[in-house]
């Protein structure tokens, strides 16, 4: 029983470890075998993501649809299983068309880089102990630096296209996503910090309590902004497909069309994996292997994505920009500050993990609460100052008015 | 030639064929573009001397921040790009002349000299030691308490600069 | 292994490419361009340095993240006043922002 158990648990370790035999066996000189081995994973990783595109593209209409009591796609296949299938015949059969006057190969390349940046942070994503694509002492800031290569794509697709308002569109884009980049790279910060590696078999080796409850600012403050980086509800004023037609990437068609919306769920699918490996502690979990756990903890990052998109109403940019930098950013910064503060007390009283734990809980929601019931209060305060009438004059104003 | 000098030689190519493409670029914006490719061989280069956390900031900085910079403002200045005329100024037949000259004077140089090495691997813990040196008050500590300083001023004043009078 | 005098001569190379972008090019941004080209040789030489005399001392890696913090700097000022310049003056061309000459 143990047996079966260690080796469901260790399985990819061990499906490694045979194959690296196998082809020492066969005589492949050491450098012969760490290449074969990068492109069998290299391999798996981007059929995880593209499989993944599949199946949330059905999930995602599924999901809304229940929201919105509707059935969603149910003709291809049983439940509309085939559906995502018979777009991607859909998408392949399409004319393929390039704007007259377009840049050939910014235009072409836009999608490819959009496409590889978002496939490339699942390289340090830790599915199990031991089943990593490469456990990179920067992990994170791997992730990071890659997923911001994206921004060079949306800019060239907006250049590219040469249409005025894929430029714009590109603008906006880039403009979103590096303003929330800033909380986001801020509260990776955080838990980089509180765990003192930047790998993220470390960071997930270092949660004996989720970060999620050790950090729960940091974790709210990370969705909100991955949110807004992928560019979905409530933040999806980029594309708002029921104002504008679509952002940056109007004038792509068929299959490169489906490589910049690859681009966008894959994002998605990083965004929330990385949410659970820096705040649900990744693969850990009782019972069930570990392998399982990473996927049940990515859904929920990618429910949430889904429950908010059927929920919310799209804010307005400006609303977007004032929630970056007037409320998020310098809530990570004070949030930065506390934490070292708060974390450097703890450890110096002598608090291990569970107090220490719960000192961190309580500290991080005591700010939460504190952060949200200030701008509270104040919107309060100016909503009703704006409502109650000034003055006299203005009263006697108002009197004259309703005499008339 | 080793694996490795072979991956060198690639990442030498890239950063100095898309560095010398930049600056000969017609099209500022595939200047840009061959600019992030060069920055992107530098941060290879990187990687190979075995300074991961620098491949990773320069991509993060430079690939992420910089450059979406200066793409901005070649968009913000569009009317040049449309008619960009010849790129180059009258004295870059003297300029390439400098340039060259610069080169071959440095070359023998550096190749002749013989550089001391060491055998020495690089520490685990170099990130580490990285981050404790910059908050250290008998090293860094100064220099990083001023850098961030300048770049906030760099940041108040350019604002101050582009932004548009009423 | 890669000897140290490569790294030193890709650097040298990277900076005088830069050298002949900001006095060949016209236009003020294409210049600056080219001044990141040159900080970018600087950095790799002095991470090629680091590596190479010293890498149990942070020092090498140190300085090139100041270069970084520099070079960030740099662009967003220098980019700003271009663009200044280009909303007066409808031009980058530094052959003709010469307003100050005698």
């Amino acid at each position: 029983m143990a047996q079966i158990y260690d080796f469901i648990y260790n399985l990819l370790p061990y499906l490694g470890a045979w194959l690296r035999g196998l082809l020492q066996g066969w005589g492949f000189p050491e450098w012969a075998i760490v290449f074969t081995m990068g492109l069998i994973k290299a391999f798996l990783l981007a059929n995880f993501g593209l499989i993944g595109f599949a199946i949330l593209t059905y999930v995602e209409r599924k999901i809304v649809a229940r929201f919105q009591d509707r059935l969603g796609p149910n003709v291809a296949g049983p439940y509309g299983i085939l559906q995502p299938v018979a777009d991607g015949i859909k998408l392949l059969t399409k004319e393929d068309t390039m704007p007259a006057g377009a840049d050939r190969w910014v235009y072409n390349l836009a999608p490819l880089i959009i496409a590889t940046c978002a496939l490339a942070p699942l390289v340090v994503i830790p599915f199990g102990p031991g089943a990593i694509g490469a456990d990179l002492n920067i992990g994170v800031l791997y992730a990071l630096a890659v997923g911001a290569g994206a921004l060079v794509g949306v800019l060239m697709a907006g250049w590219g296209s040469n249409n005025k308002y894929a430029l714009l569109g590109a603008f906006r884009a880039v403009a979103q996503l590096i303003s929330y980049e800033i909380p986001s790279v801020l509260s990776v910060v955080v838990v980089v910090m509180v765990a003192g590696t930047m790998s993220t078999v470390g960071i997930v080796l270092a949660q004996d309590v989720p970060y999620l409850f050790v950090l729960p600012l940091a974790a709210l403050v990370f969705l909100m902004s991955g949110v807004a980086e992928v560019g979905r509800t409530p933040f999806d004023l980029l594309e708002a497909e029921s104002e504008i037609v679509a952002g940056f990437h109007i004038e792509y068609s068929g299959m490169k069309f489906a490589l910049v919306f690859l681009g966008e769920f894959v994002h998605a699918l990083v965004v929330s994996a990385l949410f659970a490996v820096l705040f649900l502690g990744g693969w850990r979990g009782p019972w069930l292997p570990p392998y399982l756990w990473t996927l049940i903890k990515m859904s929920i990052g990618i429910f949430l994505f889904f429950w908010l998109r059927a929920t919310l109403p799209r804010i307005r940019i400006d609303q977007m920009l004032n929630l970056n930098w007037k409320f998020l950013t310098p809530l990570m910064i004070l949030n930065l500050i506390g934490v070292a503060l708060v974390d450097k007390g703890l450890r110096a009283a002598g608090v291990t993990s569970g107090l220490w734990a719960a000192g961190m809980f309580v500290f991080n929601m005591a700010m939460l609460i504190g952060a949200l019931a200030i701008p509270g209060y104040l919107g309060h305060r100016a909503r009703m100052a704006a409502m109650a009438p000034a003055s006299e004059e203005e009263l006697e104003a108002l009197e004259a008015a309703a005499a008339h | 030639m080793t694996l490795i000098q072979a991956v060198f030689a690639l990442l030498a190519i890239l950063t100095l064929g898309a560095g010398l493409l930049t600056v000969l670029s017609r099209h500022l914006f595939h200047a840009v573009l061959y600019l992030i490719l060069s920055l992107l061989g530098v941060a290879g280069l990187f990687v190979l001397l075995e300074a991961e956390f620098l491949a990773g900031v320069q991509v993060l900085i430079y690939i992420g921040a910089i450059s979406i910079l200066i793409i901005f403002a070649v968009m913000l200045t569009r009317g040049m790009a449309r008619n960009p005329g010849p790129p180059l100024n009258n004295q870059s037949l003297a300029a390439a002349v400098i340039a060259g000259l610069f080169f071959v004077l440095l070359a023998p140089v550096i190749a002749g000299f013989p550089w001391p090495q060491t055998t020495q691997g690089v520490p685990a813990d170099t990130i580490e030691a990285l981050g404790r040196s910059l908050v250290d008050p008998n090293q860094f500590a100064l220099p990083f308490e001023l850098a961030s300083v300048m770049i906030l001023a760099a940041l108040i004043g350019a604002i101050f600069i582009a932004r548009e009078k009423r | 292994m890669v000897p140290l005098s490569w790294y030193l001569l890709v650097a040298a190379a990277l900076f005088c490419i830069g050298v002949y972008g900001v006095l060949a090019r016209r236009n003020a941004i294409a210049i600056l361009m080219a001044i990141e080209l040159m900080l970018n040789a600087v950095n790799l030489s002095l991470v090629a340095f680091w590596r190479y005399l010293h890498p149990a001392v942070t020092t090498g890696q140190a300085f090139a993240l100041f270069v970084l913090v520099v070079a960030a700097a740099e662009a967003a000022a220098g980019l700003a006043l271009i663009i200044s310049i280009y909303r007066n003056r409808e031009t980058v061309d530094v052959e003709n922002i010469d307003l100050l000459k005698g």
